[in-house]
């Protein structure tokens, strides 16, 4: 239970350096830290007490797995991170080189 | 032998050295996918880190780098094609559903077995491997513009 | 017929992946291709959708069948609801596909707009028809990151400010998803939507599912630009190609935010009348605040995309509203007629949304401007782009016989008929405060005789985006014939029924 309670400060945390940070960067480190916590929660929802990872070897027939179902999950989460985290980054580059700053409050001219 | 491009020699000879060791244990984490922990997605990161290493310790210019970065994203969108292509001949078999298994699966745990799996593997790693690299190149070239 | 189902996924994803390595080799070969594929794709969902097969089309990829009556593959679900709106992405994805033919050759690197283009079709196609609950979100993560791009397609300062943020608050809307599909997860041990839908009929624990369906709820609304989520919506909407505006607000915010929504709380939750009443708020909420901080805009696109806001809180009132009424256990024929209401407006809203925003795209590549002020007179100079955006603005006013004003009905009809007679009165209230706002473009970007000296030589847009527009405001007189019982029963009622037969979708699926 207390794993559980960890992952959620985790995203916390995360989810602080989203909404207080200036900086573009430490923005995208923010949602870089909430996907890690949302990945260790997967994981951490298929543990069987006392189970050994689920890989099929020579002397494995009568062990308990631990769930391999959200590790499957985590893998294909783990690759939408990277294309997310490369978007954000891309467009971060391209801000910075028109406006010459990091800043987000001297980029916020959308109003209205 | 100090150009003014790159890093220090000290890096350049150690790439030499390891790069083709990275490529090696890559390539061993894609084709044992199906029986390890691993696959397509690990070992093509792996082989990236590679190709990083490569242009990182040597540096490049401008010019050769974006013509390696077409190079590298014509690649990765050929490798998934080809990915698609081979999940697709699963629906004119009978009968006849898409991605089906249709090579011939072998006993469990051997290298050659499980159908289609490996090339699937395969086709992912250089698909992963290539799109990497491009990211890489990409966001170098930005940086090298911006001089 | 049901091989056919995986051919939406496949079509554009092979076409989106092979356009970037040979549009250097064969000219035009992007254009050509991306439309194609649309066009085959829209052929094949309209196919489906008059072929009157028995609904639901289970497909099993891999052909992995059920190991003791718990299925372990992945499943393509083609029920009413799927089927309707595939033909909406579909149809609408050509008829943009084809407008940007035109348009997008005055941006540089065309051959990555419509890989992309192809790459958030397929990511929508995928969600609609995904059969558990995990496909559905890699598939929406492809198209929404594949908007990302698109948002900031033309690269200049707006677009990147704009997509910037897009991207932050989609990532959070993710995130809260991926949440709440790991507790579901928790909960019920199994990712097939059937198989959730048959095991939460027998858990106990309340709490914890509602507490679920509230982080779902913030997810999709996010998705869906309800308010209070909707922040994002008119900076990304407005800043986006005209094309890419008409697929963001026309069909995105639709089938990746409404869609799930209605598919996850009417199939797979079992019905509560909390939920019901927060969907009725937001509904509610989402219509009054979005056409009031429409009417003071003096930016097109900006005006179309609180709009857009407004007619979303339409449809969400007329789906909350049955699932009000179900949840109670009252009368079911109420119920069917708000959903179709609500379905019916989704579908003209496609219709008429797309076509507006490529009427803006359309003054835009003509007079380079977007203010409404700047405009003017627009009337003798572009005929067509004048008599479509005029159809559009009375469809989306709810005047006859446009389509707006049938499906603004029905769902006014079930308010009334359910007894919830203050929205309807909002309802109502929106609806004439909407025409007031169309009545303000109309005569300042098209009627009025102050044309500037600037503009005297323009003419009208190229073939391929006033076919487009032609063709949309075609369908907006057409569409309004889906009210007459004949047709109703043949398109509409089938994703009525799909929604209304409620737990059941389990049992039709698993087949026990």
């Amino acid at each position: 239970m207390t794993l559980f309670v960890l992952c959620f400060l985790l995203f916390l945390v995360g989810l602080y350096g989203v909404i207080t940070r200036r900086n573009i960067i430490k923005i995208v480190l923010g949602i870089c830290i909430m996907e890690y916590s949302m990945n260790l929660f997967l994981v951490l929802v298929g543990y069987v007490h006392d189970g050994v990872a689920p890989i099929i070897t020579k002397g494995s027939e009568r062990a308990t797995f631990v769930d391999p179902l959200p590790q499957a999950m985590v893998i294909t989460v783990i690759v939408i991170g990277l294309a997310t985290t490369a978007m954000l980054l891309a467009i971060a580059i391209r801000l910075y080189r028109k406006h010459g700053t990091f800043d987000i409050r001297e980029i916020n001219t959308l109003k209205g | 032998m100090q150009s003014d491009k790159g890093m220090t020699i000290i890096v350049k000879k150690m790439t030499q050295v390891l790069v083709g060791i990275i490529v090696l244990f890559g390539v061993y984490i894609i084709t044992y996918g199906h029986l390890t922990p691993g696959g397509g997605f690990a070992g093509g990161t792996i082989i990236a880190g590679a190709f990083i290493l490569l242009v990182l310790a040597y540096g490049d210019d401008i010019m050769h780098l974006r013509v390696t970065k077409e190079g590298s994203s014509k690649l990765e969108n050929l490798a998934i094609f080809m990915f698609l292509l081979f999940a697709i001949p699963g629906l004119f078999m009978i009968p006849s559903v898409f991605f089906r298994n249709y090579l011939p699966l072998g006993t469990v745990g051997e290298l050659l077995s499980a159908g289609v799996i490996p090339l699937f593997n395969i086709f992912i790693g250089i698909e992963v491997a290539a799109a990497l690299f491009t990211i890489f190149l990409a966001f170098v070239i930005l940086k090298e513009e911006d001089k | 017929m049901k091989a056919l189902i995986p051919l939406f996924v496949i079509l554009p994803l092979a076409a989106a992946f092979l356009i970037p390595v040979l549009a250097g080799k064969i000219k035009g070969f992007d254009k050509y291709l991306a439309s194609l594929v649309m066009l085959a794709t829209a052929f094949l969902s309209l196919w489906l959708l008059f072929a009157h097969e028995a609904y639901p089309i289970i497909y099993k990829i891999g052909g992995w069948e059920p190991v003791n009556g718990i299925p372990i593959g992945i499943y393509f679900v083609a029920d009413g609801l799927s089927v309707l709106m595939l033909c909406i992405i579909t149809v609408v994805g050509f008829l943009a596909a084809f407008y940007s033919i035109s348009y997008i050759a005055k941006f540089t690197g065309e051959k990555y707009f419509y890989a992309l283009f192809c790459l958030m079709v397929a990511g929508m196609n995928g969600v609609v028809l995904a059969g558990d609950l995990f496909n559905l979100f890699v598939f929406l993560e492809i198209s929404v990151i594949a908007s990302y791009a698109l948002v900031a397609f033309g690269i200049e300062k707006q677009e990147l400010e704009a997509s910037f943020k897009y991207q932050v608050m989609g990532g959070l809307a993710s995130l809260l998803i991926l949440l709440g599909i790991a507790l579901l997860y928790w909960q019920t041990k199994t990712l097939n939507l059937a198989d959730i839908a048959l095991v939460l009929e027998g858990v106990g624990d309340r709490k914890f599912m509602l507490f679920t369906q509230f982080l779902l709820l913030a997810g999709f609304g996010l998705k869906a630009a309800l308010i209070p989520f909707h922040a994002w919506l008119p900076d990304a909407h407005s800043s986006a190609p005209s094309p890419i505006s008409a697929m963001l607000s026309g069909v995105l915010i639709k089938a990746i935010g409404i869609y799930a929504i209605t598919r996850l709380f009417f199939n797979i939750f079992i019905l509560d009348i909390n939920i019901a009443w927060v969907v009725i708020v937001l509904g509610s909420l989402s219509m009054i605040f979005g056409v009031f901080l429409a009417i003071g805009q003096w930016d097109l696109k900006r005006l179309l995309a609180y709009h857009s806001i407004s007619q979303m809180g339409y449809v969400v009132l007329g789906v909350g509203i049955g699932m009000l009424i179900l949840a109670r256990g009252g009368d079911l024929k109420v119920a069917s007629l708000a959903i179709a209401g609500g379905l019916f407006h989704l579908v003209n809203h496609a219709v008429f949304k797309g076509l507006l925003f490529l009427n803006a795209g359309a003054i835009e590549y003509r007079t380079g401007t977007r203010q409404l002020q700047e405009m003017g007179g627009l009337y003798e100079k572009m005929p067509i782009t004048s008599a479509t955006s005029l159809s559009a603005s009375m469809a989306i006013s709810g005047i006859p016989p446009f389509n707006g004003f049938f499906s603004k009905l029905l769902i006014i009809l079930a308010a009334v008929l359910g007894k919830f007679y203050l929205l309807a009165v909002f309802a109502v209230i929106v609806s004439i405060i909407t025409l007031a706002s169309f009545m303000k473009v109309q005569k300042y970007a098209f009627y009025g005789s102050t044309l500037r000296r600037e503009l005297e030589k323009i003419k009208e847009v190229p073939f391929a985006m006033s076919f487009s527009m032609i063709v949309m405001a075609l369908l907006c007189l057409v569409l309004s014939l889906l009210i007459f019982p004949g047709i109703r029963e043949a398109i509409l009622m089938p994703a009525v029924d799909s929604l209304m037969k409620m737990g059941n979708y389990g049992v039709e699926i698993l087949g026990y």
